[in-house]
């Protein structure tokens, strides 16, 4: 080790004395020549996607690295080119952005905060990357839009669900395409009361964190708006593996809906729980006893297995909906990975594009010329019909599916039925909706 | 009046896996001496012997289906299991669907083996080392164990259903009901550790490791290999600890890190039972079940906000500050 | 040299040059070659390098010298955290105060966890710490969230009451952390031809803390109070026998170690204005205490080397993708390629878990004493090849 020390200080002496003039202040620095924060000098630009690798949420997390792969592949010319060609903006043309070849760098998540800002501070501080995205949970979601506003980077939001995302805690450099906890609420209370009745008591489990009470807030405040009652909400522990203790109670509750608010291996658990009790096959007040897992996804689904048969929820996008986009999308990931991509798969693609197609018609990779692009952009072709990143919030506003535990899966990937598509207006709610209000965007940082 | 007897089913059932493992935890710690990180790996992979019998079971071969397409608009390839074909379809479809039941004959020779590799390949080499030394080892080895399991079979849980047959609830009184497959996993449990005692108290093989537990070096100098027994004991404490793997599959679907959600919990059973001692850790883990199920009724978590994240910590540290060895621990053992 | 012996003057001195020169010695590579992956030289993992350093140093005051095992030490690295983040919300973004109280109110902290804990031994002890730290990550995770903002973790917001400071900056952003006006996260590039170094405000003052935590540590192991320990530690009835009470010190140690915890808590958040619920998870305590056995428990160095390593790996380890492998490989034929990639693959980016823990086990069998007991291994072996070359047998710990 010592004699390593003094053969390269021998390097560095020589070095430092040409080195000196060249020493420069870098992004983080209060002045910097570039304008903004690592700034593409050569003839590539990269863009780092950070994703759970590990935890609960890998295998999530692996579809999402798929679909960002993707992204690049089409960015850069390659494959058949995917939703370029459908998407209404014809500002990408194949040749990567701006004429600099996309080239990218991921990083593991962990579904941990700490993890999650540590593996994106890397992504900027050694890899040079000029923005961030990813991530399967709105934790981490909300931990690096902080960071990436404070190192002055576009964040563009990979799953992410909690209505905080784009209320209390949105952030300037930050951008969301998924939907959350509220659409979620507005698309399916209607649907719910058209297939159950208006005259619902339900009973909530909610995962005990910030997600959990957000979802629950806007499911509750949906469906009484309908004229369901809203019975009890009983709040549970992340890491809760056995509901049954908290499933048991709601047998003689006088409740007929049990609502879920939970994700991943917690909505795996308590829906096969509450179907092991019996409560699908119960009859209460004279009507059949129903389950409602609000926020649904493919992969939970197939964890799920047959217990998600007929039960109701909503979802950002699913690989059967039959637009030119969706189509255009499933056919080149199916070919290239054998399977549809998941709702998180989509998300991120999707975000990839709109990042790309926004610093091409800045012409600035500059997060400020960027994030002005994307204020306010309306765009179609994208797999979720009209929509418009609202420049109050940075929210997409989109249509949202509301989906169906498929009775006859022809295949492994074939478990949910689109049930019906909610439009945007029926989604769409004031930047200050009292379930969004107490944050600010702040202004856009450049990072300079 | 109900919602305690559902309660109290509950607790028993969930009392039923955390003394399961931490059965085979004591085990370890008090015939060997070791701090075994990796049991809940092991019960990690008894639940995946199941995934993998039920895959087994589902290998099947494929035909092409003209009249349907795939997702991508190609002819639809229909999969038909290899059972199926060799016993027709009726059988066959009996035999996937007690996969799990069946799982149990085929985790028990893999979990003794497990058992008898780890022992002998490796903690071996670590009785006579500090505990920390044991502590980075086993955790070293039940993150590989874990690591090896989602490279195969993904990060997503995956569902081992039980039979048909044990699926549904049962009639327990007019207003009670409860999941039959729970009730099987309970008198499992108990057949088990009931299993484990006898053999322990009434065979002469049990009554020397019992004697190499409490004097170690005693029962050496009296001529018996007591290395060999341990050995076996170690494969025994595997395979109670696959088994309750295997069991409880249908309650909750495995996913690779449910030996990790149990590992923590597991070690405070044992701890709150009183090290060394076997009725110890099983009354620890169904004493501690019934509390937490309790904690988690709305009228509870009411009166004190929060009690259901905390329960089991809180009862842990009550006992060991009015027990100073837990419930029945004896004197000396990792003190 | 500062009331050591020269063995210890030695050793803090390396130290302080490994450290000061950490930016050259972590970045050995072109920044453009595909080797680069494995440069460590970047602000945010130096400073983690540092940090958690920190933390093992204190941990090992605990374990290393009187044996008790705490599994809940992430809890008052956690609550160090949440006292800076705080600080920096109500009082002001100068980054002393800050880690003052989360030295303060850690040290609190562990005085009450360690006076109801050290009633007990052995593993009824690490059991004890282990409920404390789950309950209090229970807790911060739900119950609390009005003061820790659960599952999020507690940010800065632009509408902080902070008192002595603005609450936004001019241009709408959120004030930086500083000391005395010097930003945590200035810093400044150095290019010599390929090579690229950074030098950063916030890993040096980083550095010079661990630097002052890790004399004192020495200071404190060669101290007749660090003795006193090691006694606890081989025998403790011997200890009672001659009417010492080993009570008092054994929780003097407790604490001191939550006080380290609690610094580098309060620096982590200093570096970075977040504090997260999972800090206190018993995975993060655990880490600990793989950090302290890997690098070698009771010695000076070790915990310092095992909390690097582990670092390293998941940071640099887990960004391995298969892109990269190719990019390594390309000059294979493709066949062969794509053979290395497969092969490798299974332990890097998702995989890094993998080799983690592998390495554990390679490390805990064939070198007991940990990687303290590789260096000197090694260092034995240049010994005996030169026996004239004095400066080899340096890096070899005090203890």
């Amino acid at each position: 080790m010592s004699k390593l020390n003094v053969t390269r200080r021998g390097v560095i002496k020589t070095g430092a004395v040409a080195g000196a003039g060249l020493a420069l202040p870098t992004y983080l620095s209060a002045a910097s020549h570039s304008g903004y924060t690592n700034a593409p000098t050569g003839s590539t630009v990269t863009l780092g996607f950070n994703v759970p690798q590990t935890g609960p949420y890998a295998d999530e997390g692996a579809d999402e690295l798929r679909a960002y792969e993707l992204a690049v592949e089409h960015l850069n010319g390659g494959g058949d080119g995917g939703m370029l060609s459908t998407f209404s903006s014809k500002a990408l043309d194949g040749t990567g952005i701006l004429g600099k070849k996309v080239e990218y760098v991921t990083g593991d998540t962990q579904t941990k905060s700490d993890a999650a800002r540590a593996s994106a501070k890397s992504m900027i501080e050694k890899d040079g990357a000029i923005m961030i995205t990813g991530g399967s949970s709105s934790g981490v979601a909300i931990a690096v839009q902080g960071l990436c506003q404070e190192a002055g980077v576009i964040f563009m939001a990979g799953l992410t669900h909690s209505n905080d995302t784009t209320g209390k805690d949105k952030k300037a450099n930050g951008f969301r395409h998924f939907f959350n906890g509220y659409m979620s609420g507005a698309a399916l209370a209607p649907v719910l009361a058209k297939m159950y009745g208006n005259d619902r008591k339900a009973y909530h489990l909610t995962a005990d964190y910030t997600w959990g009470w957000t979802q629950q807030e806007s499911i509750a405040a949906a469906t009484e708006a309908l004229g369901w009652e809203t019975v009890n909400n009983v709040l549970t522990p992340l890491a809760a593996t056995d509901f049954s203790s908290y499933i048991a109670p709601v047998l003689n509750s006088g409740a007929d809906v049990l609502v879920l608010n939970h994700y991943g291996g917690n909505m795996v658990n308590s829906l096969t729980n509450a179907v092991q009790f019996g409560l699908r096959e119960k009859v209460v007040n004279g009507k059949d006893f129903e389950i409602v897992v609000p926020l649904y996804s493919r992969l939970m689904a197939k964890g799920a297995g047959a217990n998600v048969k007929g039960i109701f929820g909503s979802t950002n996008w699913h690989w059967s909906l039959q637009d030119e986009g969706s189509k255009a999308f499933v056919k080149s990931f199916g070919t290239k990975y054998g399977f549809p991509p998941s709702q998180a798969a989509h998300t991120c693609y999707v975000q990839t594009l709109l990042y790309a197609d926004a610093a091409q018609r800045a012409g600035s990779f500059n997060p400020c010329a960027i994030a002005e692009a994307l204020e306010g952009f309306e765009f179609d072709g994208l797999g979720n019909g009209p929509t418009l990143y609202r420049a109050e919030d940075h929210q997409c506003f989109k249509d949202v599916l509301v989906v169906k535990g498929k009775d006859n899966p022809t295949s492994e990937f074939d478990l949910l039925e689109i049930v019906e598509v909610t439009p945007r207006a029926q989604v769409e709610y004031a930047p200050d909706h009292p379930m969004f209000a107490g944050g600010s965007l702040g202004s856009c940082n450049p990072g300079a | 009046m109900d919602a305690i007897i559902l309660q109290v089913l509950n607790g028993l059932d969930k009392g039923s896996a955390y003394a399961l493992i931490a059965l085979g935890l004591t085990l370890i710690f008090g015939t060997l001496g070791v701090v075994n990180f990796a049991h809940g790996a092991l019960f990690m992979i008894g639940a995946f012997c199941s995934v993998t019998l039920q895959r087994i079971l589902n290998l099947s071969f494929e035909t092409v289906d003209p009249t349907r397409t795939d997702f991508l608009g190609n002819p639809l390839k229909v999969k038909t299991p290899y059972v199926e074909s060799w016993f027709g379809p009726e059988m066959g479809s009996t035999i996937i669907d007690w996969s799990v039941p069946l799982a149990i004959l085929f985790a028990i020779p893999i979990m003794i083996l497990i058992g008898f590799v780890m022992e002998r390949g490796l903690i071996k080499h670590f009785y006579k080392r500090p505990h920390a030394d044991q502590i980075l080892v086993t955790f070293g080895l039940a993150i590989v164990l874990q690591e090896v399991i989602k490279y195969f079979y993904g990060a997503n849980p995956i569902q081992t259903p039980a039979p048909e047959a044990l699926t549904g609830v049962a009639q327990l009184t007019s207003t009670i009901v409860y999941p039959i497959w729970r009730i099987v996993y309970f008198c499992f449990a108990v057949a088990i550790i009931g299993a484990v005692f006898a053999f322990l108290q009434f065979t002469t093989f049990g009554m020397v490791v019992r004697a190499g537990m409490a004097d170690r070096e005693t029962v050496g100098l009296l001529g018996i290999d007591i290395d060999k027994r341990f050995t076996l004991m170690f494969g025994l404490a595997a395979a109670v600890a696959g088994l309750a793997g295997v069991m409880y599959g249908p309650i909750n679907a495995p996913n690779y890190h449910m030996g990790m959600d149990f590992l923590v919990l597991s070690f405070v059973v044992v701890v709150v039972g009183g090290m060394g001692s076997l009725p110890g850790a099983v009354a620890a883990g169904f004493l501690l079940g019934i509390l937490e199920s309790f904690a988690s009724m709305k009228e509870v978590i009411t009166l004190v906000p929060g009690i259901n994240q905390i329960i089991i910590y809180l009862v842990a540290i009550v006992i060991l500050l009015t027990r100073p060895r837990g419930l029945m621990g004896r004197k000396g053992v990792m003190e | 040299m500062f009331g050591l012996d020269k063995k210890d003057s030695t050793l803090l001195l390396i130290v302080a040059l490994l450290t000061m020169l950490a930016p050259f010695i972590l970045n050995p590579f072109p920044t453009d070659s595909g080797l680069a992956q494995f440069n460590a030289g970047y602000p945010d993992l130096m400073q983690r390098f540092v940090i958690f350093g920190i933390f093992a140093i204190g941990f090992n005051i605990l374990f290393g010298l009187t044996g008790y095992l705490s599994f809940g030490h992430a809890a008052f690295l956690g609550v160090g955290s949440y006292s800076a983040v705080w600080m920096f919300k109500l009082l002001s973004m100068n980054i002393l105060p800050a880690i003052l109280l989360s030295v303060v109110i850690a040290g609190l902290f562990a005085l009450v966890i360690g006076f109801v804990s050290l009633r007990r031994t052995g593993i009824y002890f690490s059991i004890l710490t282990l409920a404390f730290a789950q309950m209090s990550f229970a807790l911060a995770y739900s119950v609390l969230t009005p003061l820790t903002n659960g599952e999020t973790g507690l940010q800065l917001t632009l509408d902080d009451p902070r008192i002595l400071g603005a609450s936004a900056t001019a241009d709408g952003s959120i004030p930086v952390t500083n000391l005395f006006g010097l930003e945590m996260r200035a810093a400044t590039d150095m290019v010599v031809g390929p090579w690229s170094f950074t030098f950063s405000v916030g890993y040096y003052v980083c550095a010079v803390v661990m630097l002052i935590s890790f004399y004192l540590a020495i200071r404190i192991f060669r101290s007749p109070f660090g003795m006193m320990l090691r006694a606890i530690k081989s025998n403790q009835q011997r200890l009672n026998y001659t009417g010492l009470n080993p009570k008092p010190y054994t929780l003097a140690a407790f604490v001191i170690s939550g006080m380290y915890a609690g610094l580098a808590g309060g620096l982590m958040a200093a570096m970075d204005p977040l504090a997260g619920a999972e800090r206190m998870q018993w995975t993060a305590s655990g880490e600990v205490v793989l950090m302290t056995i890997l690098g070698g428990a009771g010695t000076l160095i070790g915990p310092v080397l095992g909390a690097g390593a582990i670092k390293y790996m998941e940071n640099i380890f887990s960004k391995i993708n298969d892109n990269v492998l190719h990019g390594w490989f390309a000059f294979l034929p493709d066949g062969i390629e794509d053979f290395v990639v497969f092969v490798i693959h299974p332990f890097v980016g998702k995989g890094w878990h993998l080799t983690l823990g592998i390495i554990f086990m390679l490390v805990v069998t064939f070198l007991p004493g940990g990687l303290v007991e590789g260096g000197q291994r090694i260092a034995r072996f240049f010994n005996r090849k030169k026996a004239d070359d004095p400066k080899s047998a340096s890096t070899e710990p005090a203890e």
